[in-house]
C-alpha cells in the first residue's frame, strides 16, 4: 500500500509534465489545426538553456529561469515565422513535415553545439523533500505539481476572463470571422506559439532535475504528451491534463510492476489501445473530418 | 567511376516520364525501360568497382526500394509514415537473425521479413487510418521508438546494441558484385511496378484519396481500405529494401533503423520528389552521395542531421515537388499532350432492380446533439423524374443529401435505393449501388486533369457500361466531358477551369459512373445567368436519357421549370410534397419563404 501511494505521487508528478507539454500541443492545434511535432523540443531547448545559464554561467536559478523563458518566447516567434507562417495556406501535411524538420533541426543543432554528454541540473531546493506518513514527497515533484496547478488556473482565468484570451479563443474557433471582427489573427497565432513554447519550456526546466538533460528528452516527452492528448480526447484542454496525469501514473506503475526497459512503451500501448477502441478519448471530441 | 555506376542506376528509370501524374496516356516504351534495366544490371555485375563504390551503390539500391514505399504512401496516397526505418529493420533483422542464428534460407527469411512488415503495417494502418493524418504521424513515430526499444533491449533475440553479424546471402549471389546486380534488378523491377501504379485502378484510387477523401468515397472508392493498402505496400517495400540491405552488408545494428533513419528516408523522398519513383531514386542517390562528399561535417555530431532537418523545412517551403517534380514540370512544358481518342456520345443506362420508386426515404432523421436538423422526412423519387428538394436556408436540405450519400449516419429512418436498403451502408457502397452526387462546394481531385477526374467516376464498380480497360474508361470519360460541353479541354488541370466549368466537371464525373440516381447539391449556386441556362439545358439532356435526378437548389425558376415533383422542407420537417405547380402555390410554402401575416 505504501508503495502504491508512493508510485501514485511520482506518477502524478511525471504526469504533470506531460500535461504541460500536452497543453502546448492542444493550444497550437486549436489555433492552427496543425499538430506541432516540435513541441517536445521546446522542453529540450529550455532545459539546455537552463543548464547554460544556471550551471555553466552559475546564475541564480530564478534569473536563469526567467532568461530561459525569454529565450523560449523568442524561439516561439522564430518558429512561427519560419516553420508555420509560410505554410499556413497549405494542407496539414506540409506543415507536419515542416515541424518534424524543425524538430530534427533543433535537436541536432543542440547536439552539435553542446555535445552528446547528458547534463545534470540540480533540484531547485536544498531539502530533498518531506516525509508525509508512509510517502516521501520529493521537493522537485511537489514543485512540478504546484506549478502545473498554478499554470492551469492561470490559463483558465486568462482564456475565460480576459479580452486577449477571448480573442485567442475566437481565433481558434473561426479565423475568418475573427479577422472580420478586427482581431489580428496573425498576431494571435504568433502569441499562441509563444505561449506554447513557454509552456513547453517550463515543463522541460521543471523535469530536468528528474531526468538527464539530453537531446533525446524532447522527442520522448513529445510522444508521451501526444499519447496524453489522445487518452484525454484530442483537442480538449481538460483532456490533455487528465490524459497527462493518467499516462504518468500508468507509466510509473508499469515500470514498477511490469518492466523498466520498456517503460517508454506503455505510452505507445495506451495510444494504440485508445485509437482502436476509444479514438475520441476520455472526453470525446470530434474525430472525423466534417463534410 | 562511381558516378558512372550511379548514373546507370538512375538512368534506367528514365522512360518513367509518364509517371508524372498528369499524363497517364503518354506513350512510353516499356521495352526501353527493360533495355535500360538490363544495361544497369549488366554494368552492376561487370564494372570493376572497388569495395567503397560497391558499398555506396549497394546502399543506394536497397535504400531506394524503401524510399519507393514512401513515394507510394506519401506521394500517391497523401498519408505519412515516419517509421520506414522500422519496416526496413524488420526485413534486415529477419534476414540477419534468420541466416546468422538459425541458418534458414535467405529467401525464406526475406519473405518472412516482408510478411511481418506487411502485417505490422496493416495493423498500424487499420487502427489509425480511420482518423486524421496527425494520428498516423504520431503513431508511426511511437511505433518507430518501440521497434528501436525492442531491437536494443531484447538482447537474447536481437543481440541488442551489438547488432547481428555474419549474415549470409544465397550461394549463387555470394560475390559482392553478383549480389549488387541482383539488388539493381530488384530495384528496377519494383521501380517498374511503382511507376505503373498511378495508372492502375488502385493507384488512381490512392490519388483520389490524397486529393479529396469525401469526393473519393462518393465516387465509389473505399477510402479506408485504399489507405491501408498504401500503408501496407510502403511497409512491404521497406522490408524488402531492408532484407536486401542486410544481405549486402552482412552486419546490422539498431542505430541503422532508428527514427533518425526514418527522417533520412523521408528527406530522400521529399528531395527527389514524392510523386514519382524517379524522384525517389534521385533523392536517395543525392543523400547517399552528398554525405560521402562532405565527410568533414561528420566530425561534429549532430550537425549532419541538423542540416537534414533544415533541408526538410526548405524543401517543403520552396520546392514542394522535389528535384524531379521541378524537372518534369519543365519537360511537361515542351511536351505536346497526346490527343485523346475521339469522344463518342454519352450513353446513360441507369440500371433497374426495384420498382417505380428509385429513392424511398422513410422517417429519416438526423440529430446533432439536441439539434434536429432533419426530423422524420419522407421522400419518394419516381424513376426517370426530376425531383427537387427545396426549403429556406437551414431547413436541412444539404444535411439530407449528406445522410443520403452516407457522409452522415442517419439517426432514424430508412433509405432504399432502387429497392435495396442502404441506410447503414458506407459511402462507397452507396456509390456502387448507383448513387451519384455533386457537392455544393465543389470537390474535385485538384492535382489531376479533367479527364482523370472523370475516369475515376467512370471506374465505379457496378458501372456495367465499361469493361474496366483503360481505353474503355477513357472513352466513357471523354464522352461524359463532351456531354457537359467541355470537349477539347480534357487534358487541362482542374485549376485552369472557371468555377462554373468545375461544376460541370463534377457533373460529368457523376454521369460517367452511369448512376441510378443523381443527387445535385445546389448546382446553380454561384453561376451567372448564361451558365444557369446551360445548366438547365444540361439537366434536360440528362433527364431525356431517363436518369432520375434529385436536385437541391434555391433558384426557383430553375426548380419550377426543371422539376416535375417538389418536396419542401422547413426546420427539418417536410411541409409540402407533390407536383411542382401545386406545391409552389401551397400556402405553407409561401409563408415559409416569404413569411406570413399571422
Amino acid at each position: 500500500m505504501d508503495l502504491v501511494l508512493q508510485l501514485l505521487f511520482t506518477g502524478i508528478g511525471i504526469g504533470a509534465v506531460y500535461a504541460l507539454v500536452a497543453l502546448g500541443f492542444v493550444l497550437i492545434f486549436r489555433a492552427t489545426n496543425v499538430v506541432n511535432f516540435a513541441q517536445g523540443e521546446f522542453s529540450m531547448v529550455a532545459a539546455f538553456l537552463m543548464v547554460v545559464f544556471a550551471v555553466d554561467l552559475g546564475w541564480p536559478y530564478w534569473a536563469a529561469f526567467l532568461v530561459s523563458l525569454a529565450g523560449m518566447a523568442i524561439l516561439g516567434v522564430i518558429f512561427n515565422l519560419g516553420v508555420y507562417y509560410p505554410l499556413r495556406h497549405r494542407t496539414y501535411l506540409p506543415v507536419i513535415i515542416s515541424t518534424i524538420g524543425a524538430s530534427i533541426l533543433m535537436a541536432n543543432l543542440t547536439l552539435a553545439l553542446y555535445g552528446p554528454q547528458p547534463q545534470v541540473l540540480q533540484g531547485w531546493f536544498e531539502t530533498q523533500g518531506i516525509q508525509l506518513g508512509p510517502v516521501f514527497l520529493d521537493s522537485q515533484y511537489l514543485l512540478i505539481i504546484a506549478t502545473t496547478c498554478v499554470l492551469v488556473a492561470f490559463q483558465y482565468w486568462f482564456f475565460e476572463h480576459t479580452m486577449l484570451g477571448k480573442k485567442l479563443q475566437a481565433t481558434s474557433q473561426d479565423k475568418e470571422m475573427a479577422s472580420l471582427l478586427g482581431i489580428p489573427v496573425v498576431g494571435m497565432i504568433m502569441l499562441t506559439f509563444v505561449y506554447s513554447a513557454i509552456l513547453g519550456g517550463i515543463a522541460g526546466i521543471l523535469v530536468a532535475p528528474i531526468l538527464f538533460v539530453s537531446i533525446q528528452m524532447g522527442s520522448t516527452i513529445a510522444l508521451k504528451a501526444f499519447a496524453a492528448t489522445i487518452i484525454g480526447g484530442f483537442g480538449d484542454v481538460a483532456g490533455a491534463i487528465i490524459g497527462g496525469l493518467a499516462l504518468g501514473i500508468i507509466e510509473t506503475f508499469g515500470a514498477a510492476y511490469v518492466s523498466v526497459p520498456y517503460k517508454d512503451g506503455f505510452a505507445f500501448l495506451m495510444l494504440v489501445l485508445f485509437l482502436a477502441f476509444r479514438p475520441q478519448g476520455i472526453f470525446g471530441e470530434r474525430v472525423a473530418e466534417k463534410a | 567511376m562511381s558516378t558512372g555506376g550511379q548514373n546507370g542506376i538512375e538512368a534506367k528509370s528514365a522512360p518513367g516520364d509518364a509517371a508524372t501524374l498528369r499524363a497517364p496516356s503518354f506513350p512510353v516504351s516499356h521495352l526501353g525501360f527493360l533495355a535500360l534495366s538490363i544495361v544497369a544490371v549488366f554494368l552492376a555485375a561487370t564494372m570493376p568497382f572497388d569495395g567503397y563504390v560497391l558499398n555506396i551503390l549497394m546502399q543506394a539500391a536497397t535504400y531506394a526500394i524503401a524510399v519507393f514505399g514512401l513515394s507510394v504512401v506519401l506521394g500517391l496516397c497523401g498519408q505519412i509514415n515516419l517509421a520506414q526505418a522500422a519496416f526496413f529493420g524488420f526485413g534486415a533483422y529477419a534476414v540477419g537473425i534468420g541466416t546468422a542464428d538459425y541458418h534458414v534460407s535467405f529467401w525464406l527469411c526475406l519473405a518472412l521479413g516482408m510478411v511481418v512488415a506487411l502485417g505490422a503495417g496493416a495493423m498500424l494502418g487499420l487502427t489509425t487510418l480511420k482518423l486524421g493524418g496527425h494520428y498516423l504521424a504520431m503513431v508511426t513515430i511511437s511505433f518507430q521508438q518501440i521497434v528501436t526499444l525492442v531491437m536494443t533491449n531484447a538482447i537474447s533475440f536481437t543481440h541488442g546494441p551489438d547488432g547481428v553479424s555474419h549474415i549470409e546471402r544465397p550461394s549463387i549471389l555470394s560475390s559482392q558484385q553478383a549480389y549488387l546486380a541482383f539488388c539493381v534488378a530488384a530495384l528496377a523491377f519494383v521501380g517498374y511496378l511503382v511507376w505503373q501504379l498511378p495508372q492502375s485502378r488502385l493507384g488512381r484510387a490512392m490519388r483520389a484519396v490524397r486529393d479529396n477523401e469525401l469526393a473519393a468515397g462518393v465516387a465509389g472508392i473505399d477510402v479506408y481500405r485504399t489507405k491501408v493498402y498504401a500503408f501496407a505496400i510502403c511497409a512491404l517495400l521497406g522490408a524488402l529494401g531492408g532484407g536486401l540491405f542486410a544481405g549486402g552488408f552482412a552486419y546490422i545494428s539498431p542505430d541503422q533503423f532508428s527514427f533518425a533513419e526514418s527522417i533520412i528516408f523521408l528527406t530522400m523522398a521529399l528531395l527527389g520528389g514524392i510523386a514519382s519513383p524517379i524522384g525517389s531514386v534521385i533523392g536517395t542517390g543525392f543523400l547517399i552521395l552528398i554525405p560521402e562528399w562532405l565527410r568533414f561535417l561528420k566530425s561534429i555530431p549532430g550537425l549532419y542531421l541538423a542540416l537534414y532537418g533544415l533541408a526538410v523545412i526548405l524543401i517543403v517551403l520552396f520546392m514542394p515537388d522535389g528535384i524531379w517534380g521541378f524537372i518534369s514540370s519543365i519537360i511537361d512544358r515542351f511536351r505536346a499532350k497526346p490527343a485523346p481518342q475521339a469522344a463518342g456520345d454519352l450513353v446513360l443506362q441507369p440500371g433497374q432492380r426495384g420498382g417505380e420508386t428509385v429513392l424511398e426515404v422513410n422517417g429519416l432523421a438526423k440529430h446533432f446533439g439536441g439539434l434536429k436538423a432533419v426530423d422524420g422526412v419522407d421522400i419518394a423519387v419516381r424513376r426517370a423524374s426530376v425531383h427537387a428538394l427545396i426549403g429556406p436556408n437551414g431547413s436541412g436540405k444539404t444535411t439530407i443529401l449528406n445522410v443520403l450519400s452516407g457522409i452522415y449516419g442517419a439517426t432514424a429512418g430508412t433509405i432504399r435505393l432502387d429497392g435495396a436498403d442502404i441506410t447503414r451502408a458506407p459511402t462507397h457502397i452507396r456509390s456502387i449501388a448507383g448513387l451519384g452526387r455533386t457537392f455544393q462546394n465543389i470537390r474535385l481531385f485538384r492535382t489531376m486533369t479533367a479527364l482523370e477526374n472523370v475516369v475515376i467516376g467512370a471506374e465505379r464498380r457496378g458501372n456495367e457500361l465499361v469493361d474496366g480497360s483503360a481505353q474503355a474508361l477513357e472513352k466513357r470519360a471523354l464522352a461524359a466531358l463532351a456531354f457537359v460541353g467541355l470537349k477539347g479541354r480534357e487534358q487541362e488541370l482542374i485549376t485552369s477551369f472557371s468555377y462554373g466549368h468545375q461544376r460541370l466537371i463534377e457533373i460529368a464525373r457523376a454521369l460517367a459512373a452511369n448512376p441510378v440516381l443523381l443527387l445535385l447539391d445546389e448546382p446553380a449556386a454561384g453561376l451567372n445567368s448564361s451558365e444557369k441556362l446551360e445548366l438547365h439545358a444540361l439537366l434536360k439532356r440528362i433527364a431525356a436519357q431517363g436518369l432520375t435526378i434529385l436536385i437541391i437548389d434555391h433558384d426557383m425558376t430553375l426548380v419550377s421549370e426543371a422539376a416535375s415533383h417538389i418536396t419542401v422542407l422547413n426546420f427539418g420537417k417536410r411541409i409540402a410534397d407533390g407536383e411542382s405547380v401545386g406545391v409552389l402555390n401551397h400556402p405553407d410554402v409561401i409563408s415559409a419563404y416569404l413569411g406570413s401575416d399571422d
